[in-house]
């Protein structure tokens, strides 16, 4: 598949393919191919009937969403870090960004010990102190959201450009049809935020296709209506992915304001576990590659890594998975006895005012 | 000296932005020398150019705007141009900063704005009370202050407020509502309580926001008219409800009546009632009754909107069939 491209982002491309340095495209390699094993054990865990719920794998995604997870930058000690709401299939960059395999597994178990203690599922975890925000189901939600931490560091003085902290967030093309995500963007592009929306146009919104989700000849066309500054990207190519979303995400820190990636892909499962996808048609499958498999491939003809370290390198990966798989599932459900059922954090409204906690220093 | 309710407002936002960098209000047509559709925020601006910011007609992305703020460290306060316009904003209201703290543990301090009510002439779409449907879902304090000073101190203490909290405030009272003094020197009740506004002893009349003020006209009636001691609450907070003080209230009357401005299916009169019904049903002589608006959309045209709403009368109609029984 070939995405439309302009003069420009040919360009772009090129010299950005230079730039890439070894140690980033087996970075970049790692997380994807570790996100397909996580994906593999989640299923298995599915067909097994551990998980509460369904699986939503990054299958066909996970090039693209690598390429976003190895240009972040996580919190940590005197670094506020970026601020990143991934969505469904966005496992590759959350990996990279600090989650462990070990979190993934314990939220689809629904396990006390996860970061969302069994209380939310799947897909829908996060952790603030490690800013990863985590989404809720409604598409077109987490622009505005991001946006909001965004401002909030602006009016902090924290947004240091030409090296700022960003915010990042996917959506699929379903999703782009959402009013939510037009108001988020126009707020975005009004506050000139050092915001990057990655558009996975992964063909098809669960089982609705591109020509009854939207009309315009490509979804990046929109971007420069916003005002947002738009790159197009084939997601299931290494390089290309990369070197777009790393040039909108080094464009985002230098205070160019906000991007907008669109890549092209193909979802290589269905919408969920419980979906078998057979309404995919055989024209499009034809289409589009497999990204990790031609992210291997690139990697061993380009010299980036040779068989056995490859081998080496997928065995330690499922060794990884396999272990937190074994863990999370010797842990602790919640106990609805001990569970404190508490929507509000403020103790008791009839004793405010008074001493109360300082929320969110 | 006098108050009014908009000028308690705008002295609450004021002294929040005054004493705590974090606050921060946001919202369509607040900056400048507009100052919003009520003047709610008319001169903040120019003190705060920084922390008072205008937004497009988008009531989701303001929402989720505070969102992002909120649990990033901040205290937004968003307004929203009319309460009814909240519908819009329904989705991150009640799934998103409402499941923030119980999903995540992360509070979500932020603070929506409802100008709600009727008033003559506004019609289907900006008269709503949005307090019963946002009420339903756990995780939002949703509050109605119906006095100049709680409009005041119950706005600081929203903003104070580790929760999301919908603050309905009403139009009618804006510039209608006045008190002698300085809010600020008022008393300063505990956010989550319901008041006792006037002691009786013959039925309980709850209500809130600006009916109270129908409620407490009729109460006034009741007794030098008719004879009966009515004791009228001003619930304050109608999520959670302080369901103490109003039991306390019906052990000691027997009777009771709840009164609002909003429709009368699913709302907060019915959770006051059945609160009543399955708590306190063995303390009752008759059964509990609710005023509330005729469940139709909101008449534009006076006749009909002055038909649609419960006025004193009705109240008084009420009580006396209650303590009748």
């Amino acid at each position: 598949m070939t995405p439309s491209r302009s003069i420009g982002d040919a360009m772009r491309l090129l010299a950005g393919r230079a730039g890439l340095s070894r140690e980033l495209r087996l970075a970049h390699l790692r997380w994807a191919l570790l996100a397909r094993i996580v994906d593999d054990r989640l299923l298995t865990l599915y067909n097994s009937a551990q998980v509460p719920g369904n699986v939503f794998t990054s299958r066909g995604q996970e090039v693209l969403a690598a390429a976003m997870g190895v240009h972040l930058r996580a919190p940590g000690p005197g670094a506020i870090g970026d601020i990143f709401a991934p969505l469904i299939r966005d496992q590759a960059a959350r990996l990279a960004f600090g989650e462990t395999p070990l979190d993934v597994i314990r939220t689809h178990l629904g396990k006390v010990t996860g970061p969302m203690r069994g209380r939310d599922g799947n897909a829908h975890r996060g952790e603030l102190a490690k800013g990863m925000l985590p989404m809720i189901s409604h598409l077109g939600a987490m622009p505005s959201a991001v946006a909001g931490v965004l401002l909030a560091r602006r009016l902090r003085g924290a947004l240091a450009y030409p090296d700022s902290c960003i915010g990042i967030t996917s959506i699929g093309d379903g999703g782009t049809a959402t009013g939510a995500l037009h108001e988020a963007l126009n707020v975005i592009a009004i506050e000139k935020l050092p915001f990057v929306l990655v558009v996975a146009n992964n063909q098809v919104s669960y089982s609705t296709f591109n020509d009854r989700s939207f009309a315009c000849r490509d979804l990046v066309d929109r971007a420069i209506g916003y005002g947002l500054r738009g790159w197009s990207c084939d997601g299931t190519d290494a390089v290309d992915s990369l070197v777009a979303v790393g040039g909108a995400i080094a464009a985002a820190r230098r205070g160019e304001g906000p991007q907008m990636v669109v890549a092209s892909l193909l979802r290589l499962a269905g919408h969920g576990s419980h979906d078998d996808a057979r309404y995919m048609p055989a024209e499009l499958k034809a289409r589009f590659g497999d990204g990790v498999e031609l992210a291997q491939a690139a990697a061993l003809a380009e010299g980036l890594i040779d068989q056995a370290g490859l081998d080496a390198l997928l065995e330690e990966l499922r060794a990884l998975v396999r272990a937190a798989a074994d863990t999370a599932r010797g842990e602790a459900n919640p106990d609805p006895e001990r569970d404190d059922w508490r929507v509000l954090s403020t103790p008791d409204l009839l004793a405010m005012p008074g001493p109360t906690a300082e929320a969110n220093p | 000296m006098t108050t009014s309710y908009v000028e308690a407002i705008r002295a609450a936002l004021g002294d929040a932005l005054r004493d705590d960098p974090r606050v921060f209000i946001y919202g369509q047509d607040i900056a400048g020398s507009f100052g919003g559709a009520f003047k709610a925020t008319k001169g903040l601006s120019e003190l705060h150019p920084e922390r008072v910011i205008n937004a497009p007609i988008c009531e989701d992305a303001i929402t989720g705007v505070a969102i992002g703020a909120a649990i990033d460290g901040m205290r937004p306060v968003i307004e929203f141009q009319f309460a009814d316009f909240a519908s819009i904003a329904f989705n991150q209201l009640v799934n998103h900063a409402a499941t923030t703290f119980w999903r995540t543990g992360r509070p979500c301090p932020l603070v929506a704005r409802l100008p709600m009510g009727g008033t003559k002439g506004s019609g289907p779409f900006h008269c709503q009370m949005p307090e019963a449907w946002l009420s339903h879902h756990p995780g939002l304090v949703v509050v109605a202050p119906a006095t100049v000073a709680d409009a005041y101190w119950m706005l600081r203490d929203a903003i104070a407020c580790d929760d999301p909290v919908i603050f309905c405030e009403h139009k009618y009272l804006y510039n209608h509502l006045r008190e002698t003094g300085d809010p600020r020197l008022a008393e300063r009740l505990p956010l989550g309580a319901a008041v006792v506004r006037r002691a009786g002893s013959d039925c309980t009349l709850v209500s809130y926001s600006a009916m109270l003020h129908e409620c407490l006209s009729a109460a006034g009636v009741l007794e030098q008219e008719h004879g009966v001691s009515v004791e009228v609450i001003d619930l304050r907070c109608v999520r959670p409800l302080d369901t103490a003080t109003i039991l306390e209230s019906v052990a000691k009357t027997g009777r009771v009546v709840v009164a609002t401005e909003a429709w009368p299916f699913g709302g907060i009169p019915a959770e006051v009632v059945a609160v009543i019904a399955s708590e306190a049903f063995h303390l009752l002589d008759a059964p509990p009754r609710r005023v509330c608006a005729v469940d139709t959309p909101i008449p534009v045209q006076p006749d009909l909107y002055a038909a649609h709403r419960p006025h004193a009368a009705d109240i008084v109609e009420a009580v006396l069939e209650t303590v009748r029984f």
